[in-house]
């Protein structure tokens, strides 16, 4: 590994492999720094391992993954699996950790291609053994073979959660039920933007051909679920919930969940790029122009950690992030850049017709979202809950920094990625404020795992 | 609106100063740029040290220790406060020297906390150190407390005792017409017959307000907290030849630092981890405690902190206005002092004068007062 | 709680699940394994001693912490099985430091 770099890529999602693609093509050396053993990032996880017979039980978009990484190995980018991102500032240093060396590097231009998480929206239940994200049910299939044994039962709302119990069917995984908490009222509010999402239409006719065939098997959905509760003694044993006004409940040991995707923003915020609150995706996003740039010069971002538009628009936002990085590396032209841009911007476009139609039907409830229930934990790991948050508030704590102080709700292992929003959330309801004006929590580095003996090992130029 | 004092600055210099005077029925007003503590109040490590302090500073934090001793006095809280003691470990014969210098000091000026031990007690106490340290001095009614709890306990205090507070109020200009104080802000005019200058990094803006500028240097000491370990330190823990302080907090985290600085933008109020400068202080850990090399650094970070050329703060009365006082400049490591600073300003300011000797930290002692 | 869809001849290797001998696929994590061996949790919490298990598989929760070949707070998800390993489902802040 080099000590500096004209371009940096980190995240070997589709967003990443394909900027780095991009750019080594176009003759540029380019390095990708990822987190993981094989390229894919999540969306196609276990590209290169996957049997064919378990890759076709995950479906068509799935595949789309073989060329991006392919491409990505025949393309002579300069490729660091199992390297941790730890920091990264203004001045483009680079903290990372690979096989237990901590290293500074720099680059002239840093692609951000960390892509997304699970929305984590906590309810009663939610930290027992037996509760796991839906993706996380993804990951287990598709890297590993790995299914529920005695049945599942899906709860949330989403284009994934359909996609989930879709592959389960096909795996043949007992699904007992799909619990869709999609408030009813989404539908009215989703109909404007149904016109527009017409444009992409083969987004709409997939999603209604998986509801058919899980109706075909007969797998059991319920609609307009709400009060989702997780019950068990130490571990999960039972799911309850309202549905058409009576409580229900059904025996389980493992419940999916799953509220949509954000962007994982930590090292864009780590970074100190602008962000902005989205309130059609709900969200926080990095603040970007049309060519990926962020707030910071020479820092830019692509594919789903810079607003949620699914692994096609991430390739193409690889793309056009990668031709702005070459155009400002002097490898290309102002009219290069344009016309070699074209088409993925173009494509861009045309995916993004289906969002907003998306974002309003699977809109979670502001009752989910701020966390109704006062025993509810919030921070999982330094286990504050909501309740204690609003008294936080009620005490005169009016923003997330604030909470964070007084509670430590954001201060342990995960440093806020699964507390981080819903205290946003809890927050601005409590205190009658915008969003916008509660904030985030600020981040600060390592935003990996990084130890004091790797610390001391820095091996940098620079020393003293 | 019109208060009898009017205090620049929510921290817990400010908040010290204003519960205070609350005590003694004085009607004040609290405004902050921003919300309470958040700068070098709510960041900081923590530290409730006598030990190796400036001379001019012994009077003040013993006076403080005691207060710290019954915070819930004060404050109705206990802000989370512990007194395992501190350490500062010589790991050779010049460190030891120094040490024993020290002692001889503090001694010849009639004061005993301070005290020098050899490696028996020095290993009694810290069993978990490395091997080579020679000795150590100690403070054994030392500790630390939870600076952010303790701001909150001095601001809900006061509050109770009612004193107002205004966040988001930043000061933009100060006007003294008569024996009153009118003072600009960006959410209006408010006045008070007394001005008190807490305002941290800040406060060089306010003191040249008065006309009289210091050479105040606004710093970024940086911190890092760890992932929980079981217990296995109860002193905190310096060195005579590093950079370092070492703590492990109640909750089992340990919580680093040892003033070396990051990169500051005071304009934008950003600090920038220097990665190559914590290096040090994580090496200086490895040296000290070896078994720690797997335990994992979970977050760091640098609080605005305000420092004077020769460490010592600015505590007294303005010498260019009348009704005007200062307490800022507490080059990392006011914590320990702030409740009895508050009581110092408040008897400036309704006595006269203070019971404590202050004379060394006027505002004008800086040689051409040129910031 | 979770099987395997495929059982046939893998590599595999010799670990220790709370000292139990397990087989396990090559290239694993040490999540899947357990998930797969039956564990109803991975660890409890410092605070209140709580039993959590593995939740998002991704590296982003940090719930799946397991004591691994000796060493507290390692991310279960992000850990590949390695022949003679052992992993133990981690009890609060872990053991004593040596």
């Amino acid at each position: 590994m080099k000590q500096h770099y004209r371009l940096a890529v980190i995240g070997a999602g589709p967003a990443g492999l394909a900027a780095a693609t991009t750019a080594a093509e176009q003759g540029v050396e380019v390095a990708v720094f990822d987190e993981q053993a094989a390229p894919g990032g999540q969306i196609y996880r276990a590209m290169e391992s996957i049997p064919q017979h378990r890759a076709r039980q995950l479906g068509d978009e799935y595949q789309r993954g073989r060329e991006l990484v392919s491409a990505f190995r025949a393309s002579g980018a300069k490729y660091f699996p199992e390297t941790q991102v730890w920091s990264l500032n203004a001045r483009r240093e680079i903290g990372l950790l690979q096989q237990g060396q901590a290293r500074a590097v720099t680059a002239d231009q840093i692609l951000i291609a960390s892509g997304a998480i699970e929305r984590p929206v906590p309810f009663p239940g939610w930290t027992l053994p037996g509760v796991m994200n839906a993706g996380a049910g993804q990951i287990l299939f598709k890297a590993h073979g790995i299914v529920p044994d005695d049945g599942v039962v899906l709860a949330g709302s989403g284009p994934l959660l359909l996609l989930l119990a879709w592959q389960y069917l096909h795996a043949g995984v007992g699904v007992k039920a799909l619990l869709d908490v999609t408030p009813m009222m989404n539908h009215l509010y989703a109909l404007p933007r149904l016109p527009r999402a017409l444009l992409a239409g083969h987004y709409l006719t997939k999603g209604l051909r998986y509801k058919r065939d899980l109706k075909r098997a007969g797998i059991s959905t319920l609609h307009n679920v709400r009060g989702l509760r997780a019950q068990g003694k130490e571990t999960l044993q039972a799911v309850s919930f309202l549905h058409n006004g009576r409580e229900q409940s059904l025996e389980t040991a493992a419940l999916l969940v799953h509220f949509g995707v954000i962007p994982h923003a930590q090292l864009s915020r780590v970074a100190g790029c602008r962000h902005v609150w989205d309130d059609s995706q709900l969200c926080w996003q990095p603040h970007l122009d049309e060519w990926g740039r962020t707030s910071i010069d020479g820092i830019l971002i692509a594919g789903d950690g810079g607003g949620i538009g699914g692994a096609r628009t991430a390739e193409h936002s690889g793309r056009v992030a990668a031709f702005q990085a070459l155009y400002a590396l002097g490898a290309l032209d102002r009219t290069a850049r344009q016309r070699l841009a074209r088409i993925d911007r173009k494509w861009m476009r045309e995916e993004s017709h289906i969002r907003p139609f998306l974002e309003a039907f699977f809109r979670i409830s502001d009752d989910m979202l701020q966390v109704a229930d006062d025993d509810t934990l919030v921070c999982r790991c330094e286990e504050v809950s909501a309740g204690q948050i609003r008294t936080a508030v009620a005490d005169g704590h009016r923003d997330s920094n604030q909470v964070k102080f007084l509670t430590r709700c954001g201060m342990g292992l995960c440093q806020g990625r699964q507390c981080g929003e819903a205290v946003s959330h809890i927050v601005a309801a409590a205190s009658g404020q915008a969003i916008q004006d509660i904030g985030h929590y600020r981040e600060r580095p390592p935003v990996n795992p990084l130890t004091l003996g790797q610390l001391a090992g820095l091996h940098s130029e620079q020393t003293e | 609106m019109k208060a009898d004092v009017l205090i620049v600055g929510g921290g817990l210099m400010g908040f010290s100063t204003a519960l205070h005077l609350a005590m003694r029925d004085t009607r004040c007003i609290v405004l902050d740029k921003d919300s309470p503590g958040r700068h070098a109040s709510g960041v900081n490590a923590g530290g409730l040290r006598q030990l190796n302090r400036h001379p001019a500073e012994i009077p003040l934090s013993v006076v403080a220790a005691g207060m710290w001793h019954h915070i819930s006095d004060l404050v109705d809280a206990d802000c989370d406060t512990r007194f395992p003691g501190q350490v500062r470990v010589a790991e050779n014969e010049t460190d030891l020297q120094s040490l024993e210098k020290r002692a001889a000091l503090l001694r010849s000026l009639g004061y005993q906390h301070e005290e020098m031990i050899g490696p028996d007690e020095l290993y009694r106490l810290v069993p978990a150190l490395a091997p080579h340290c020679t000795g150590a001095l100690i403070c054994r009614s030392d500790g630390y407390g939870r600076p952010f709890h303790a701001l909150d306990a001095f601001r809900c205090k006061a509050r109770a005792l009612g004193v107002h507070y205004r966040s988001d109020t930043r000061v933009d200009g100060v006007v003294q017409e008569g024996d009153e104080w009118r003072v600009n802000t960006v959410q209006g005019e408010f006045r008070a017959s007394v001005l008190v200058n807490c305002a941290g990094a800040w406060a060089n803006h306010i003191a040249a307000m008065l006309g009289e500028p210091v050479p105040l240097k606004p710093g970024a000491p940086m911190i890092m907290v760890t992932e929980r370990l079981p217990h296995f330190i109860d002193p905190v823990l310096g060195a005579a030849g590093r950079k370092l302080s070492f703590k492990q907090m109640q909750n089992g985290t340990l919580l680093i630092g040892g003033a070396h600085m990051a990169e500051l933008d005071l304009v934008q109020e950003c600090t920038e981890i220097n990665w190559h400068k914590l290096a040090l202080s994580a090496r200086s850990v490895m040296t000290l405690f070896p078994q720690l090399k797997d335990v994992r650094i979970v977050r760091s970070w640098a609080g605005l902190e305000a420092f004077m050329p020769d460490n010592i703060p600015v505590i007294g009365a303005s010498v260019t206005a009348s009704n005007a006082y200062h307490a800022f400049g507490f080059s990392a490591h006011g914590f320990q002092l702030s409740p009895v600073v508050g009581r110092i300003l408040s008897q400036l300011i309704l006595d006269g004068t203070s019971e404590l000797p202050i004379d060394s930290f006027r505002i004008d002692r800086f040689a051409d007062n040129r910031s | 709680m979770f099987k395997r869809l495929d059982n046939s001849a893998h590599n595999r290797v010799n670990v220790t699940i709370n000292g139990q001998p397990v087989q396990v696929p090559e290239g694993e994590t040490v999540a899947a394994a357990v998930l797969t061996h039956g564990l109803p949790y991975t660890r409890t919490t410092p605070e209140s001693g709580a039993p959590r298990a593995p939740f998002c598989l991704m590296g982003v929760c940090f719930e799946c912490l397991m004591v691994i070949d000796g060493k507290a707070n390692q991310r279960a998800c992000m850990t590949q099985v390695r022949e003679g390993m052992h992993i133990e489902c981690q009890q609060g802040v872990g053991e004593p430091l040596p």
